[in-house]
């Protein structure tokens, strides 16, 4: 099934649509089919108009089984399509589901548009000269629903076929079946009365000119990461533990060894972290990624990373927790440990992107501030970001940002080199790597002296330390830009939000503010340090909303820094936002 | 090029902070003297430690170094030489740091065989935690942390290292500064991982834990050298080392002479006749070998990981961003 999501997606894409998807699926590799557990979900939403969301209620469920339908019958709009394979609503399915009777025949989907078709059948009939046998054939069986779909969104045939003759070319027999039935379900929707009912013309989107294509999260990610090693000028050294749903990064690196990219499968997290931190140690831009249990066990390293004063990126794509928890969706409750999760008064940026196409500046803003301040970075996506896709407008890559690093090269002070001589300005020390003649040095946890960086016990230098290493994360505030206010400036309301639920509460602020209310908005990339006019920002408005997928963690925040009044909205589901909860959130709170 | 050193230029400007009398001392000279004689150019040398007294080795030594966390230096060197393999890359580690809280970059950095030279100071306890039994302390011994006796079966550090398949490794003595010379010569001139074992005398904590190796009146009987290409034979010559059915033990020569005596060969590429040498002794009591069990090439990890990235850019080009933005397809708007 997501794999079929994926391929309506790009033809999407390709006919120009806006889209938003939402993938959703069991974190059991192969959890026993027909089973509510084991329902595999793909929420895709297309538009001929600028869209935020996957959608909160979709206009069609497509369900191959009873429990794909029980699963997801309570989203679907009233009155909306069901397409349904009758042939896997027999007696097991049923059972397996928890239905006592059929329901595409008691009745009980009488408020909604059901078409229904013998999906396993017509798919047999379709393939039967492929040369595919057995157990195989049926696997094309949801080729034959992407037809029939491609037809009543009137989507072009050929991306689709062009994929499957390019992904299973070694196969030819796998084309000839996939191929037959995408074919036989267009056709069915063409000649079945059963399928006449309607069809949906959505067209193109009238999004901005430009060149667009279609990305994930993890894979911009990747590419930020790139870019930004670029604009470093440095070699970029990912080191990483696979880990749902972080892995993708990893894979995506590894996709691009031709950019001098280093990848490295570390035997756990922590070695993970460990080599990246020597990678950054002897010059390259060392960064590992993860999700909230690897963040925890790297914890020891980053705090060394910050004691070294050494640049290091760790990517978190967030997930339900805490422990195990639910490793395949998406939450935002790792903002504490991120900003707070170290043993000793450990500060470090932390930086979050809101979208697939965001992740790309997210992941470069990483970088440079990560060498610029010589500290380590965690920046902050989620499942939802990680695996959920968008068009992006492609940069141009010759505007992208530069940062191009200055490594120490001289002696720096009358009685030698001094590794934490500072910039005055930014705080930061200066990065001799191994190989420089004369500048060898030794760097460590344990606490060093303000400026040889031999180690010291003296009590007064062990605070200037403590102090200098807060104030230099507190500096990154100078660089970085002043929030920006969406909507109405003038509202009465504030809406605050970080990260991927971006789209839901922008969507939501602009509905709400279709029925003539005023709503402000502002989404925070900078989460530590916030940037500096947010103090004067929040004091504006009487009324602060700020949902969150955890349990109000930036609320918390807010009101510990600027002792702000803010209200949280939260949601730990392991579902983004829809953008009618903050609509309807805000309404209450305007009411109130 | 080899550059000319003395000794003092590898020493810091650091007061030496160990206890009177510790083994970590005569390593440190050691290690300093060998430096000085390899030429390595000193800024393209990095020591990495973890935790322990052994891991304040880094701050003593005049090159690059990075003292870590406990049990983490192998994984950070792993990067350090993954990144810059033309360093040559140190670990300083104890046998708390290496075998029990970081057992596993241990192993890892030696499955990899990375190209990183990992000195274990073998103390057999905890002496920066003031005492309490290690994972290589002997059963029954009796601590802070055991005093009824410990209970825990020690590891053999070679035999830990062999079953990890690392291709060079060997034991010394700290006392033994010309074989410990040698070790870190060997150690340095082979591709890949070393692991050196130094039985290291802790005499706060821990003392004359290798006596019986040691004291002029037992080391004779009780050290057995082993060097490559030679009959395994001790004490004056009177005893050697057989190996039967992958099995070592050992033989009194005069009473079955010395054809039965096994000759040496540290580079077989089968690790099994290693492994048979480091069971004869479990722990530094009665005849223990000493020297290189093992130093047989194999593919080194950070020249596989160059190669891939050559042979990336031969097939691909160099990267070009704008290309890869574009990848998974792209359409026009406007």
């Amino acid at each position: 099934m997501q794999l079929a999501g994926a391929r309506f997606t790009d033809a999407s894409a390709a006919f120009g649509n806006d889209l938003a998807t939402l993938p959703n699926f069991p974190a059991e590799i192969r959890a026993p089919a027909g089973t509510l557990a084991g329902v595999s979900a793909f929420q895709i939403h297309i538009a001929g108009g600028d869209i935020l969301t996957p959608g909160d209620s979709p206009d069609v469920l497509v369900a191959m089984n009873p429990a794909a339908l029980k699963k997801n019958i309570d989203d679907l709009k009233p009155g909306g399509v069901i397409i349904a394979n009758t042939d896997s609503f027999e007696e097991r399915n049923l059972a397996k589901a928890g239905y006592e009777v059929n329901p595409l025949e008691d009745g009980s989907l009488d408020g909604y548009n059901l078409l229904t078709a013998p999906m396993d059948e017509l798919t047999k009939e379709a393939v039967k000269d492929s040369g595919v046998t057995g157990r195989a054939v049926l696997r094309s069986k949801n080729f034959f629903a992407l037809g029939a779909l491609a037809w009543m969104f009137d989507r072009p045939q050929e991306t689709t076929l062009d994929w499957v003759a390019e992904k299973f070319a070694s196969k030819p027999e796998v084309v000839a079946a996939n191929t037959s039935a995408f074919k036989a379900g267009y056709n069915y929707g063409i000649t079945t009365e059963a399928f006449a009912v309607t069809t949906f013309e959505v067209p193109p989107a009238e999004l901005p000119a430009g060149t667009y294509t279609n990305v994930v999260g993890n894979q911009t990610i990747a590419w930020g990461l790139i870019a930004g090693a670029q604009a470093a000028g440095l070699p970029l050294f990912y080191a990483s533990y696979p880990i749902t749903p972080a892995s993708d990064v990893l894979h995506e690196l590894s996709r691009h060894k031709n950019f001098g990219v280093k990848t490295f499968q570390a035997e756990d997290e922590i070695a993970a972290v460990g080599v990246a931190l020597g990678a950054s140690f002897v010059g390259h831009l060392g960064v590992t990624g993860t999700s909230g249990p690897g963040v925890a066990l790297k914890s020891e390293t980053i705090s060394l990373a910050l004691m070294a004063e050494l640049p290091l990126i760790i990517v978190d794509v967030q997930r339900g927790g805490p422990s195990t928890g639910l490793p395949t969706k998406t939450e935002q409750s790792d903002l504490m440990m991120a900003i707070h999760g170290r043993h000793g008064e450990a500060p470090l940026p932390v930086v979050s992107a809101s979208s697939p196409s965001d992740a790309f500046d997210a992941a470069i803003e990483a970088c440079r501030i990560a060498i610029k301040y010589m500290t380590p970075v965690i920046l902050l996506s989620d499942g939802y970001i990680g695996t959920s896709s968008e068009p992006w407008r492609l940069p141009d890559v010759a505007q992208l940002p530069s940062f191009p690093t200055t490594f120490a090269t001289e002696i720096n002070h009358d009685d030698g080199y001094m590794p934490y001589l500072r910039d005055p300005e930014t705080l930061s020390r200066p990065w001799a790597v191994p190989g420089t003649p004369g500048l060898e040095h030794r760097v460590g946890g344990l606490e060093k002296d303000q400026l040889t960086g031999n180690v010291s016990y003296v009590p007064a230098n062990h605070e200037a330390m403590t102090i200098t290493r807060e104030n230099k994360t507190k500096a990154v505030a100078n660089d970085i830009p002043d929030i920006v206010i969406e909507e109405d400036a003038d509202a009465e309301i504030l809406v605050v939000a970080w990260g991927s639920t971006y789209s839901a509460v922008l969507a939501g602020v602009r509905n709400t503010r279709l029925e003539g209310h005023k709503v402000a908005h502002i989404h925070l990339r900078h989460l530590n340090p916030f940037p500096k006019n947010l103090d004067e920002v929040l004091a504006r408005y009487p009324k602060v909303l700020v949902p969150e997928l955890n349990r109000g963690q930036l609320s918390r925040l807010l009101r510990a820094e600027y002792l702000t009044p803010t209200e949280s909205l939260s949601k730990v589901q392991g579902q983004p936002f829809m953008a009618a909860e903050i609509k309807a959130k805000i309404i209450e709170m305007l009411e109130a | 090029m080899a550059t000319t050193y003395t000794r003092q230029d590898f020493q810091s400007d650091q007061e030496v902070r160990w206890c009177p009398g510790c083994g970590d001392y005569t390593i440190l000279a050691s290690v300093q003297t060998f430096m000085a004689d390899a030429g390595i150019p000193k800024e393209d040398v990095v020591f990495v430690s973890g935790i322990g007294c052994a891991a304040r080795f880094p701050y003593y030594m005049n090159v690059y170094g990075m003292h870590s966390i406990h049990g983490r230096a192998p994984a950070i060197a792993s990067g350090i030489s993954a990144a810059r393999p033309e360093l040559s890359v140190w670990v300083v580690s104890g046998d708390g740091d290496a075998l029990s809280i970081g057992g596993n970059h241990l192993i890892h950095a030696l499955r990899r065989n990375m190209n990183v030279k990992i000195l274990l100071f073998n103390n057999q306890i905890y002496g920066l935690t003031k005492g309490q039994y290690s994972p290589t302390s002997e059963p029954g011994k009796r601590t802070k942390s055991s005093p009824m006796g410990s209970i825990d079966h020690p590891f053999n550090p070679v035999s830990l290292a062999l079953g990890a398949e690392a291709s060079f490794v060997a034991r010394t003595l700290d006392m033994d500064r010309a074989h410990t010379i040698e070790m870190l010569t060997a150690a340095h001139e082979h591709q890949g991982s070393a692991l050196i074992e130094i039985y290291q005398n802790c005499n706060v904590f821990n003392d004359k834990a290798f006596a019986e190796l040691t004291a002029k009146d037992s080391r004779d009987a009780n050290q057995i050298r082993l060097v490559h290409g030679e009959k395994i034979l001790f004490d004056g010559g009177t005893k050697g080392v057989a190996i039967e059915e992958g099995r070592a033990f050992i033989v009194d020569v005069e009473q079955y002479g010395d054809d039965i005596v096994h000759t040496h060969d540290a580079t077989l590429p089968d690790p099994s006749t290693a492994f048979a040498l480091s069971r004869l002794a479990h722990g530094p009591h009665g005849p223990t070998p000493i020297g290189i069990f093992r130093d047989a090439p194999r593919a080194v990890y950070e020249d596989a990981l160059d190669a891939q990235i050559s042979s990336a850019i031969e097939a691909k080009g160099e990267g070009d961003l704008a290309s890869v933005l574009g990848s998974n397809g792209t359409w026009t708007v406007g």
